[in-house]
This record gives structure tokens, sequence and C-alpha cells, in this order.
């Protein structure tokens, strides 16, 4: 494993020539979105400049470079999750995947009484959606609570497949805490009980190594704008012969081999699931984050954020910063959440951005989680490629400084 | 400090040493506002002077600018008629952060005006 060198991997991101006022940009919002790389903008540029027609259609020059850029796209991705090509099935990113697969799964598997599992971890994302079917459908979502080391509770989750539950959704990371849930074990449980395991990995994919097979995930979703890559591209991966025995959610262009007035024949996934015109240049800029990614390799941009979470817990150690979930830097993935004591994290917020310096605050669209911590807001610092220990540093003194002006 | 700063002299001075602060004893009418989204609360008390005036207090657990905003709308109000509390409108409240407020944090200054608008109406349902 090479050890990855922040300093050298910003020279990539030319976002990082702006100033903030009169200071340079430290970025440690990437939870939220990640910042691009100029292999990625270079993509997307060149796909507009050189390639740009329809993929799957039309049968002219640009069309067939499109359709190969686009094809080969969807081989990277694929590869680097561990999936096949027509197990990957391109969405609007990771909110769009859980909310057409809650519904499309629902439909197929959910009937009245049936119970979905979810835990107290998930982002809204991956709990509004189930809530919504189970309710439908007169069925009932457990959510089950974290256990001591902020995970959710395997044990709990046992006993809900025990009783029959048919879907188990869970986060893989935590957007909240960067608490990584072992989907394996999870998955294991739940196929035993003849269930289906659907993973947010919106804070996994990004992060970690991760290999769907190996998982043994029946459906796994993820966002590429988190990823190094453009906004309003994502990813659903579902197993093979899932994904051919469910209902397409959308009808129209490209989903369909034939339509004649009475009926219809429906191409297989991942087209099934396809219809309209995709983001064309948002996969080809997400095959470029992947590749990207695959350079650095996931194994060393693990241990650069679990270095960085080292570093930072000890930064904050004592004092006036109280700093939520665990303290086993193995477990946590790229996030530390945070208080100052005594300021309310949107003015911290405030406060950091005068010294050019981004975070987040509020309740990160993980309210049960956030209020299970006894507050109302959070402010929290995500790292990923591009940050170094000294951005910790200017952060950790930016505090100080936000602490004697606000209190 | 840019145009875009809130954090400007007077709002830092009115949220470390807010007027009228505290909780009312024997207040004729009181109510909370919370803002759930990032757990601002707010508390206005109103008792009635014998003049006809109303007495107006808060108390807040907020971020600084929602304290602020409080302090100031209280300052506005304190000794002042129904009639003229009741005129109280989103640009009196706003005016003072001079257009530093992006779209999230004008929700902090406004929430105190949502309470004293509450206690108002309290007030009026007792009377």
């Amino acid at each position: 494993m090479v050890r990855l060198d922040p300093h050298i991997v910003r020279r990539d991101f030319p976002i990082f020539e702006r100033r903030i006022g009169d200071k340079p940009l430290i970025y440690l919002d990437s939870a939220a979105t990640s910042q691009k790389p100029l292999q990625v903008l270079s993509a997307v540029h060149d796909f507009y400049s050189n390639h740009n027609a329809n993929v799957l259609r039309s049968m002219n020059t640009l069309s067939s470079e499109a359709t190969e850029l686009y094809e080969e796209s969807r081989r990277k991705i694929a590869s680097f999750i561990g999936a096949r090509e027509d197990e990957t099935v391109f969405t609007r990113g990771t909110t769009d995947s859980l909310n057409v697969l809650a519904n499309s799964l629902a439909e197929k598997h959910l009937a009245k009484g049936d119970r979905v599992v979810t835990s107290i971890l998930e982002h809204h994302s991956n709990l509004m959606p189930w809530r919504r079917e189970v309710r439908a459908r007169g069925g009932e979502l457990v959510v089950v609570r974290a256990d001591k080391d902020w995970r959710a509770d395997i044990a709990r989750i046992g006993e809900e497949l025990e009783k029959g539950a048919k879907i188990v959704a869970i986060v893989h990371v935590s957007n909240v805490l960067g608490t990584t849930n072992d989907i394996k074990e999870i998955a294991r449980k739940a196929h035993r009980h003849g269930a289906l395991v659907v993973v947010d990995s919106a804070q996994g994919v990004p992060h970690l190594p991760v290999d769907v097979k190996e998982l043994d995930a029946d459906f796994l979703a993820f966002s590429g704008h988190k990823a190094l890559g453009p906004t309003g591209i994502g990813v659903l991966y579902g197993k093979r012969e899932l994904l051919h025995s469910l209902p397409p959610w959308q009808l129209g262009g490209g989903m369909v081999r034939s339509v004649t007035l009475d009926d219809e024949v429906i191409e297989d996934p991942p087209y099934k699931y396809e219809a309209g015109t995709p983001h064309i240049c948002g996969v080809i800029g997400l095959a470029a984050a992947v590749d990207y990614l695959g350079s650095i390799g996931m194994d060393s941009v693990r241990k650069h954020e679990e270095d960085l979470v080292r570093y930072a817990l000890d930064l904050f150690q004592g004092g006036d910063v109280e700093v939520y979930g665990p303290r086993d830097t193995e477990r946590v993935c790229g996030i530390v959440s945070f208080n100052l004591r005594g300021v309310h994290p949107h003015d911290l917020s405030h406060f950091l951005d005068r010294d050019g310096i981004m975070i987040r605050a509020g309740h990160h669209c993980a309210q049960p989680l956030v209020n299970s911590l006894g507050v109302m807001a959070v402010a929290r610092a995500s790292f990923y490629v591009y940050n170094s220990t000294e951005d910790l540093d200017a952060l950790r003194s930016s505090l100080g400084r936000a602490r004697e002006a606000l209190s | 400090m840019s145009a875009q700063d809130p954090y400007r002299e007077r709002v830092m001075d009115h949220y470390k040493n807010p007027r009228n602060y505290g909780a009312m004893q024997k207040a004729d009418a009181v109510a909370k506002e919370e803002n759930l989204s990032c757990g601002d609360e707010v508390t206005f008390y109103l008792r009635a002077n014998d003049d006809g005036t109303l007495r107006v207090q808060f108390t807040s657990a907020s971020c600084a600018i929602c304290r602020a905003s409080a302090s100031m709308l209280s300052e506005l109000a304190d000794g002042k008629m129904i009639s003229e509390i009741a005129k109280l409108e989103r640009s009196d409240v706003l005016c003072p952060f001079e257009g530093s407020l992006d779209r999230a944090r004008e929700g902090c200054a406004l929430l105190p005006l949502v309470a004293l608008k509450s206690a108002l109406s309290e007030f009026r349902k007792a009377d």
C-alpha cells in the first residue's frame, strides 16, 4: 500500500487555488460533497467538446463514440465496486436510488403486516422512503438503536429477522459519526432468514474498499459527487436475479425493446431502469473519478482518513471540544462530529468560514441520530484525499479564535 | 469582516449582553417557539403595565443571531401598546442585519418574531 501524500493530491484540484477572503481554502465538508480533480473536469469537458451525442440510439460517429465512452464508464464503475455491468444501474444519486428501490421492492416483496428493519444511524433518505412504503401497505418499520460502539445493534437486527422481517435497509457508514456497520454479518443473518439487504453506501464507496460480492449486499446505493465525481449521478447496484425480477420504475425511451399499440417488450437490466436520456457526462465524469481513486488505491484512501481522524481526536482531546461517537479510529471513516462548548454550531460554522474553513453544522439530515446524542445540532468536519494534518491544525486554532469571539 | 458577515458589533453586543432577558414571574402570556432543524428555542413573556403598555422579556437557548435578534426585538416591543407590537414585522427584525443574512440564517433571526407574535395572541386570548 502506497502512502497517500495530500500535498501532491491537492495539485490535481483547481479549487484549492482560490482564496476565501484573504485566506487559503480549507475544505472539511467532503461528506456533503467532495471537490473534483482536473481528471474529472477534463473528462466532462472532453465529452462535450469532442464526442457529445445521445447514447444507445442514433447510428452515427458521434453517437457511437458517446455510447462507447458511456459503456466503458459503466465497466469501470461496476468493476470499482466488484459488480457486473448489468448489475450497475445509473440513477441521480443515493437518495434517488433508495427512493425508487424502496417503492419497487415494496410493491414486489411487502404485504400487510410485513416488517422492514432499519437503524437510528440512517440518513433521512434511508428512513423516510421505507416508512412511507410500510405505512401504505399496513406494515411496520422497526428502527434499531446503536450499540455501545455507535454501530447498528446487530443482535436486535437478528431478533427482528427471526421474527420474519423481510428487508433490512442499513447505512454502510454513518454520515454523522463515521462509524462503519458490519454489512457482511448483517447480510449473512438476513439471508439465513430469507430477507433482503439494502445498503446506503453514500459515505462508504467513496472512502472504503467496497466489493459488493464480498459484502453480499442485495442492493447498494452511492452518489458520484461524494466520490470526486459530478453531481446528479449515482449508482444502484442490485443482484442480477433481483434486478430481473423487479418492475421498471419509469417507462419511456431507452428501457424498452419494442412497443406496439397494445403492448411492449421491456429491456433487460441495467437499461430496464434507465428510462430517458441518461446523465452521460455524469457517468463519464464518475468513471474518471473512480479511475483517480483507483490510481491512489482505496486502501491508501482509507488509511489516510484513519490517520486524519486519529490526529483530529488527539487535537480535540480535553478542553472545550466535545466529540461525539467512538474513539476507536479503526471503525471511524473520515468524519468527526463535535461541538465547541457554549457555542452554537451554526455560529461556529460562520466563524470558521472567516478563516477560510468550510465545515457543516446542523442535524446532517439524520435528525433522530443527532437528537439521540442529546443535542439538536453538531459541527462536522469530514475529510478526503486532499486534506492534511495542517488543515486540522488550522481548524484547531480557528476554534480557539471562535471561542474567544463568541463566549 | 465582509459585508456578508452578520456578526457585526451591534449584533455581538446584543448577543453578549441581551436586553430584557430572563424568565418573567407572573407573566400574563408566555410563548415558546423552536426551530426544529437547528435547535434554536426562544420564549417571549408579556405582562400588562398599569398604563396599558406591555412589559416584554425573553429567554433563549439558541445561536448568536437568534439571541441578538430577540434582544433587539424586545427593545422594539417593550413598553409599547398591543397595537404597536402587533405591527412589528419581518423588515423590523431583519433591518439591523443590513442584508448580511443568507436564507438559512434569516430563519434564526425571524424565530423571535414568531415567538413574540404567539405570545401576543396568547395575551389577547387571556385578556
